[in-house]
C-alpha cells in the first residue's frame, strides 16, 4: 500500500476515535442519573437556575435526542468544551493552560521508561540466567506490581520528607521567579520524583517486554545464519538481534502511551503538578463535571495524536511494511 | 599434509546424547564417515533419523542441551569438538559454511542482502568496505542473480524464495570455504527452483573444488547430485558407499525399503477408461483474489483460478499438479466451497452448486470429503479420536450409537487398531493421523473425495503405504479422487489422467504417459526436466 | 496431572500461590477476626505499629485500626478483581470470536469498536464513568470492565483468525457441522489455554485499576478499601508513615501474587512446550 493511502487512512481512523469520544461524552452525560443540564452545569452550576436555563437553551435539551447530539458535536468541534461554573473559565482555556505541564511530564516520563526499560530489558537478556537477569527480573516484576500512586508516595516520604534531597510539591519554587537557564533547571528539579515515579511501573514492563522479545529472536533462524557465519555473539545481538527485537516493543509502547496519560492523573495528585490530570483531580472533588469530560477528551486527542506519529515513525523504521501494508 | 589420502572431515564415532524422558537415548549414535575434497556426500534420511544433528555438530550450533558425549569430529586435522566457541568463530564462515533449509526465515528481514553477504567478510577481517563491495557484487552475480547493483541494497522480503538461498550461497561462498553443509537447502522450494539451486550447487561445488555435504530426504536429489551417499536411521548409519552402488545394489534393508517406496511412474498400470458415468463436472471456473488498493493505490488482483474446465468420472484419480502459486490448492477449496467462486459452473451429479448457500450446501457436503495436508493440524487435539470420526455423521442426522458403530469399522478400514477410538490424535505417528483424516473423510460415505497434498508432510515409506491405502479404498468404494500434489512423481504412480495447473490455468491434461512421455505444453516439459531423480529409475534397483 | 507438575517447577508460581491463599483467607474470615467495622475508631488515634498489642499495624488519626482495614479492604479487592475480569472477558471473547471466525465485514466493524476502546486512555476513561455514575461497587466493576476488555478481544481473534484456518476446523467446515457448533466445540476449547493466561494477568490490572480509582476518592462510601486507606493517608504523610505503608504493601504482595500465578500458568500451559513434534 503506498504512503498516501496510509496517511489518508490512518487520519480518518484518528478523526473517528477523537469523534467517538464526544459522542460517547455526549451519552454519559445523557444517561447519568438526573437532570442532563445539571450535569453539564457541574455540581457548583446546578444551583444557579439562570445558567441551568441558558444552557438548556444552548444545547436545546428540550429538542429531539439527534438534535441536541448535532448542536452537541457543533459546540465542541468549533473549540467550545463547556464552561466551568466553579472555576468561571470555559474548560478549553483552562485545559489549555495546563496542558504543556501534562506533556513535560508525561513525555519525560515516557522517554525515561523506555529507555531504562529496554536498556534493562536487553542486558537482562543478554546475561541470560545471570545474576543481573535475575536481579532485573525481580526488579521489574515488583515495579509491574506497585501501584503508581504509592509509589510516588513512598518517594516523597523517604527522598523528600526523611532525606530531603527532592522537592515533593509543585513545578516551580514558588515565588523564586527565576528565568532562563535557572528556571529550566528548577523546573528540571522539580520534575524528577514525578517522571521517575510515573515511570518506573511503565520501565518494569518494557524491561519484560524487550527481555521476552530478545530472547525469541535470539531462537529465529537467521541468528543460526549469523552464527554460521561466524559472527561472535555480542555482533550478533548489536547488529542482528537488537533491531528486530527492539521495534515491536517500540510500536507497543506507542499504544501504550494513554495508558501513561492515565497515570499522569495519579501522579500529579501525589506532587500538585500543575497538569490536566491534577486538573482531572480536582474536577472529581468538586463535581465539575464539564471540566471532568474535557480532559477526558483532550487525553484522547493526545493519544490519537502520538499513536499517528508513532505509526508514521515506524513505517520508515521497518522497511517490511510497505509491502505488507 | 597429503589431501590426497586424508579426507577434509571425519566423524569419528560420534554419538550425541538427548535429554531424558524421550522415546530414545541417543540423537546419533557412534556414527562415523568421511568427506574429501572435491565431492558430494548426501546424507539421506527419514525424520527423526539425526541427520541434521551430525551438521550442526560439525559447526558447533547445537543448542546447548545436547553435547556430544563420545567421539571426533577432525576436519583438516582439527577436532571441532575440542576447540573453543572463538576459534570455531574463526572456523566458521571462513573454512566451513552452512545454508539452511528455509531461505523465507534464514536472513535478517531487517539487513539489506548486501550487507548480510559483505558481513563474512567484515567479521572475519577480510578486505576494506570497497573491496567486499565489489565481492559482493561478484558473489550475488555468480550464483545468478539479476542486477546484483541494485540487489545487493534490496532487503530480504522483497525476494522469492529461490533468490534468498541464492543470496544464502553468495554469503556461504564469500570466504571461498572447503567444506559447505547443505542442510535441505531445496525442501522448501518449488521443483522448478530446486532444478536450478541443485545445478548451482553443483557448478561452485566444481568450480571451487568445495567438499559438500547434502543433507536431503529425497532419493532423486540423491540420484542427481551426490557422489557418495550416507544412509541414516534412528540416529544410526545403516549404509554408506558410492552413489551409483547405493542407489541401484542397496544392502541394509532400510536402505531398499526407502528405495522401494520412492514415488515413481508405474509402467503399465495407468487404466486408460476407469470409472462410469460423470460424476463431477467443472466449467470455467474463476477465482480471483484482491487484495490492498485504497484511495491513490491500484488493488493487486490475483487471478487464482482462471476459467478452469474439467470433468472426472466415479472411481477416477484426477491428479492436479503444479507449484505453488498455481492455484491448485485454491481449486480445491472452490469445490468444497471453502471459499468463494467469482464465476462458472461446479456440477456435482448434474447439480450446479456454485450458487448455493453455505446453508443450502450443508446437506449436500457429505458425498463431497477432503483429506487435508498436515496431519498434525487436521485433527483437533482436544478430542478424542472417536469424537472425531463421529462428529461429521452426528452433524449431519445420523444417531451417535450408529456413527461409533460405523466409526469403528472405519478405524479397521485404514489399518488402525480399535483401541484408538478413545485416545487423542497426539498419541499418533503422522502416518496414523493421515489414516485417521482418512477415516474421517470416509464416516460420511463420499462419492468424491479431494485430497490437497495429502502425503507431502509424510516421509517416503510412510507416503507409500498411504498412497497405497488410498488406491485399495477407491477400489473397493467406488471413489472419485482429485489428488492435488506438487509433486509429478507422485501423481504419476496413482492418477488415471494428470492436470497440469499453472498461474491459475490447466496447460494440459492427460493420462500419465502421455504427459510424461509426450508433452504438449512448454510448462510442462520444464516441470518434467526438473523431477529431481528423472533418469534413475527406483523400480530398478537390484534389491 | 502433567499440568500439576509443570506448575509446580515454576517456583514463584507456588510462592504466588501461597500468598494468594493467605489473602483469600484473610478476605474470607475478615468479619469473624474483625466484628467491629472497619470504619469505626476502635483505639487511640495515631498508635504506630507494634506499639499497641491489639492494634499491631497502628492506627489511624480516627483511631481506626489499620489491620482490620487491610482484612476488609482485601474483600474489595478480590471481588471486584475477578468479577470484573470475569464481565471482561466474557465480553472480550464474545466479540473477539464473532470477528475471528466471520472475519469480512464483521471483523472490520468489531474491530474498529474495540480499536476506539482500546486507543482512549482507559484510567481516564474508568475516572469518568465511575465519576459521572456515582461511585458504587456496580459501576467501579463496570467501568474496570469496560477498559479492559479489548485485549482479550484482540487476543481471541488472532486465536480464532488462525484456528479458523487450521486444517481440523475446515474439516470440520467439510463433514457439515454449523458455524456456532464449530466456534464452540471445535475452536473454543483450543484458545481457552491463553484466556486463562490472560484472565489471570487481568485481575492483577484491574485491582491495581480499583485501588488508583478508589485512591482518587472513587470507591464505594460503604467499603474499605486499599486505596481508600492510602488516599486518607496522603495528608498525614510526615505523621503517620504506617498508615500508607501496610495498605501499599497489601497491594503490592496481591498484584505481584497474581502475576506470578499467571507466569506458571503460561509456563504450564505454553502451546510451544508441549511440542508438535513430540
Amino acid at each position: 500500500m503506498k504512503t498516501l493511502d496510509f496517511l489518508f487512512q490512518r487520519l480518518v481512523k484518528a478523526a473517528f476515535v477523537v469523534l467517538g469520544v464526544v459522542i460517547l461524552n455526549f451519552l454519559l452525560i445523557h444517561l447519568a442519573p438526573g437532570d442532563p443540564a445539571a450535569v453539564m452545569a457541574g455540581e457548583a452550576g446546578a444551583g444557579d437556575e439562570k445558567f441551568i436555563a441558558q444552557l438548556r437553551a444552548q444545547f436545546g435539551l428540550d429538542q429531539p435526542l439527534w438534535w441536541q447530539l448535532l448542536t452537541y458535536l457543533k459546540s465542541v468541534l468549533t473549540g467550545d468544551l463547556g464552561f466551568s461554573y466553579r472555576n468561571n473559565v470555559p474548560v478549553a482555556a483552562l485545559i489549555m493552560e495546563r496542558l504543556p505541564a501534562t506533556l513535560l511530564l508525561t513525555a519525560s516520563a515516557f522517554l525515561f521508561s523506555l529507555v531504562l526499560g529496554v536498556l534493562l530489558g536487553v542486558l537482562a537478556a543478554y546475561k541470560r540466567g545471570k545474576l543481573a537477569d535475575s536481579l532485573i527480573m525481580t526488579g521489574a516484576l515488583v515495579f509491574y506490581a506497585t501501584p503508581l500512586f504509592w509509589v510516588a508516595l513512598m518517594a516523597v516520604l523517604v527522598f523528600s520528607i526523611h532525606l530531603d534531597w527532592l522537592p515533593p510539591f509543585d513545578m516551580e519554587s514558588i515565588g523564586a521567579d527565576y528565568t532562563g537557564w535557572a528556571r529550566f533547571a528548577d523546573i528540571a528539579y522539580h520534575l524528577v520524583l514525578p517522571t521517575v515515579t510515573l515511570g518506573l511501573f511503565f520501565t518494569a514492563l518494557y524491561t519484560r517486554l524487550t527481555r521476552a522479545s530478545m530472547l525469541e529472536v535470539m531462537s529465529l533462524d537467521f541468528v543460526k545464519t549469523a552464527r554460521a557465519k561466524g559472527v561472535p555473539k555480542a555482533r550478533i545481538i548489536r547488529r542482528h538481534v537488537l533491531r528486530n527485537a527492539v521495534l515491536p516493543v517500540f510500536t507497543f509502547a506507542s499504544i501504550q502511551a494513554g495508558q501513561l496519560v492515565g497515570g499522569a492523573v495519579l501522579t500529579e495528585t501525589v506532587f500538585a503538578w500543575p497538569g490536566i490530570g491534577r486538573l482531572m483531580f480536582d474536577a472529581l472533588l468538586q463535581r465539575d463535571y464539564p471540566v471532568l469530560l474535557g480532559v477526558f477528551l483532550v487525553t484522547a486527542a493526545v493519544v490519537v495524536t502520538v499513536n499517528l506519529v508513532a505509526d508514521l515513525l515506524y513505517r520508515i523504521v521497518d522497511p517490511r511494511i510497505e509491502a505488507a501494508g | 599434509m597429503d589431501m590426497q589420502t586424508t579426507p577434509l572431515l571425519r566423524v569419528d564415532n560420534l554419538s550425541i546424547p538427548l535429554p531424558a524422558g524421550l522415546d530414545r537415548t541417543y540423537a546419533v549414535e557412534n556414527i562415523s564417515y568421511e568427506l574429501n575434497a572435491g565431492e558430494i556426500l548426501c546424507v539421506v534420511g527419514e525424520s527423526g533419523s539425526g541427520k541434521s544433528m551430525t551438521a550442526n555438530a560439525i559447526m558447533g550450533l547445537l543448542p546447548s542441551y545436547l553435547k556430544p558425549s563420545d567421539g571426533r569430529i577432525v576436519f583438516r586435522g582439527r577436532d571441532l569438538l575440542a576447540m573453543s566457541e572463538p576459534e570455531l568463530e574463526r572456523e566458521r564462515g571462513r573454512s566451513v559454511a552452512m545454508i539452511f533449509q528455509e531461505p523465507l526465515s534464514a536472513l535478517n528481514p531487517l539487513m539489506k542482502v548486501g550487507e548480510q553477504v559483505a558481513e563474512v567478510m567484515l567479521v572475519h577481517g577480510e578486505g576494506d568496505a570497497a573491496s567486499r563491495e565489489r565481492r559482493v557484487l561478484e558473489l550475488l552475480d555468480f550464483v545468478g542473480l539479476p542486477d546484483p547493483a541494485s540487489l545487493r541494497h534490496a532487503y530480504p522480503f522483497r525476494l522469492s524464495g529461490g533468490q534468498r538461498q541464492r543470496v544464502m550461497i553468495a554469503m556461504a561462498l564469500a570466504l571461498e570455504p572447503a567444506m559447505l553443509i547443505a542442510d535441505e537447502p531445496t525442501t522448501a522450494l518449488d521443483v522448478t527452483t530446486q532444478a536450478q539451486i541443485l545445478e548451482l550447487i553443483r557448478r561452485i561445488q566444481a568450480a571451487k573444488g568445495m567438499g559438500v555435504m547434502f543433507i536431503t530426504h529425497d532419493f532423486g536429489v540423491v540420484a542427481d547430485i551426490a557422489d557418495r551417499v550416507v544412509v541414516m536411521e534412528r540416529g544410526l548409519v545403516v549404509e554408506q558407499g558410492v552413489a551409483a552402488d547405493v542407489l541401484n545394489r542397496p544392502q541394509h534393508p532400510y536402505t531398499r525399503r526407502l528405495i522401494a517406496a520412492v514415488p515413481h511412474r508405474e509402467d503399465g498400470t495407468s487404466r486408460t477408461d476407469a470409472g462410469g458415468e460423470t460424476l463431477l463436472e467443472v466449467k470455467q471456473l474463476s477465482k480471483t483474489y484482491r487484495s490492498g488498493g485504497g484511495l491513490f493505490s491500484k488493488a493487486r488482483v490475483v487471478k487464482a483460478v482462471d476459467e478452469v474446465s474439467f470433468s472426472l468420472r466415479r472411481g477416477e484419480t484426477l491428479g492436479v499438479v503444479g507449484e505453488s502459486g498455481s492455484g491448485k490448492s485454491t481449486l480445491g477449496r472452490c469445490l468444497l466451497k471453502l471459499t468463494d467462486v467469482d464465476g462458472g459452473e461446479i456440477r456435482f451429479r448434474g447439480q450446479d452448486i456454485v450458487p448455493l448457500s453455505p446453508g443450502a450446501f450443508r446437506p449436500m457436503r457429505r458425498h463431497v470429503q477432503m483429506i487435508f495436508q498436515d496431519p498434525f493440524s487436521s485433527l483437533n487435539p482436544r478430542q478424542t479420536i472417536g469424537r472425531i470420526l463421529t462428529d461429521g455423521p452426528v452433524a449431519n442426522d445420523v444417531p451417535l450409537d450408529r456413527a461409533q458403530a460405523r466409526a469403528r469399522e472405519l478405524l479397521g478400514l485404514v489399518g488402525l487398531e480399535p483401541s484408538a477410538f478413545d485416545r487423542y490424535p497426539h498419541e499418533f505417528s503422522g502416518g496414523q493421523r493421515q489414516r485417521i483424516g482418512i477415516a474421517r473423510a470416509l464416516a460420511l460415505d463420499p462419492e468424491l473425495l479431494v485430497a490437497d497434498e495429502s502425503v507431502s508432510a509424510l516421509d517416503v515409506s510412510v507416503q507409500a503405504q498411504v498412497l497405497q491405502l488410498l488406491q485399495d479404498l477407491q477400489r473397493k468404494l467406488d471413489l472419485a479422487i482429485i489428488f492435488i500434489t506438487h509433486d509429478l512423481r507422485v501423481a504419476a504412480q496413482i492418477c488415471d489422467r494428470v492436470a497440469v495447473m499453472h498461474r491459475g490455468v490447466i496447460v494440459e491434461c492427460g493420462p500419465p504417459a502421455q504427459i510424461f512421455d509426450a508433452p504438449r505444453h512448454a510448462y510442462t516439459r520444464q516441470l518434467i526436466a526438473a523431477i529431481p531423480g528423472l533418469a534413475w529409475n527406483p523400480r530398478q534397483a537390484v534389491m | 496431572m502433567t499440568f500439576f507438575r509443570r506448575y509446580a517447577q515454576h517456583y514463584g508460581a507456588l510462592v504466588g500461590l501461597a500468598i494468594l491463599s493467605g489473602v483469600l483467607l484473610v478476605a474470607l474470615l475478615a468479619p469473624l477476626i474483625y466484628p467491629v467495622s472497619p470504619w469505626q475508631g476502635v483505639g487511640e488515634p495515631l498508635l504506630g505499629p507494634f506499639e499497641d498489642p491489639a492494634f499491631p499495624l497502628g492506627t489511624d488519626m480516627l483511631g481506626r485500626d489499620i489491620a482490620a482495614g487491610l482484612a476488609y479492604g482485601a474483600r474489595v479487592s478480590l471481588l471486584i478483581g475477578v468479577v470484573s475480569t470475569a464481565v471482561a472477558v466474557v465480553i472480550g471473547v464474545s466479540i473477539g470470536a464473532l470477528a475471528g471466525f466471520y472475519g469480512g465485514r464483521i471483523d472490520d466493524l468489531l474491530m474498529r469498536f474495540t480499536e476506539f476502546f482500546q486507543t482512549i486512555p482507559a484510567f481516564a476513561m474508568a475516572i469518568v464513568l465511575v465519576a459521572i455514575f456515582n461511585p458504587t461497587i456496580a459501576s467501579i466493576t463496570l467501568a474496570i470492565a469496560v477498559v479492559s476488555w479489548p485485549p482479550v478481544a484482540r487476543l481471541v481473534r488472532g486465536e480464532f483468525m488462525s484456528l479458523r484456518s487450521r486444517e481440523f476446523v475446515q474439516a470440520a467446515v467439510v463433514v457439515g457441522q454449523s458455524g456456532p457448533r464449530i466456534m464452540l466445540t471445535q475452536i473454543l476449547p483450543n484458545t481457552l489455554s491463553p484466556i486463562i493466561v490472560t484472565a489471570s494477568l487481568m485481575v492483577a490490572t484491574a485491582i491495581l485499576t480499583e485501588s488508583s480509582l478508589s485512591f482518587l476518592g472513587l470507591g464505594d462510601r460503604n467499603m474499605m478499601s486499599w486505596g481508600f486507606m492510602i488516599g486518607a493517608a496522603r495528608t498525614m504523610l510526615r505523621e503517620a508513615w504506617w498508615m500508607s505503608v501496610f495498605p501499599g504493601v497489601a497491594i503490592l504482595i496481591t498484584v505481584l501474587a497474581i502475576n506470578l500465578i499467571g507466569e506458571g500458568l503460561n509456563d504450564a500451559m505454553n502451546p510451544h512446550l508441549r511440542g508438535r513434534k513430540g
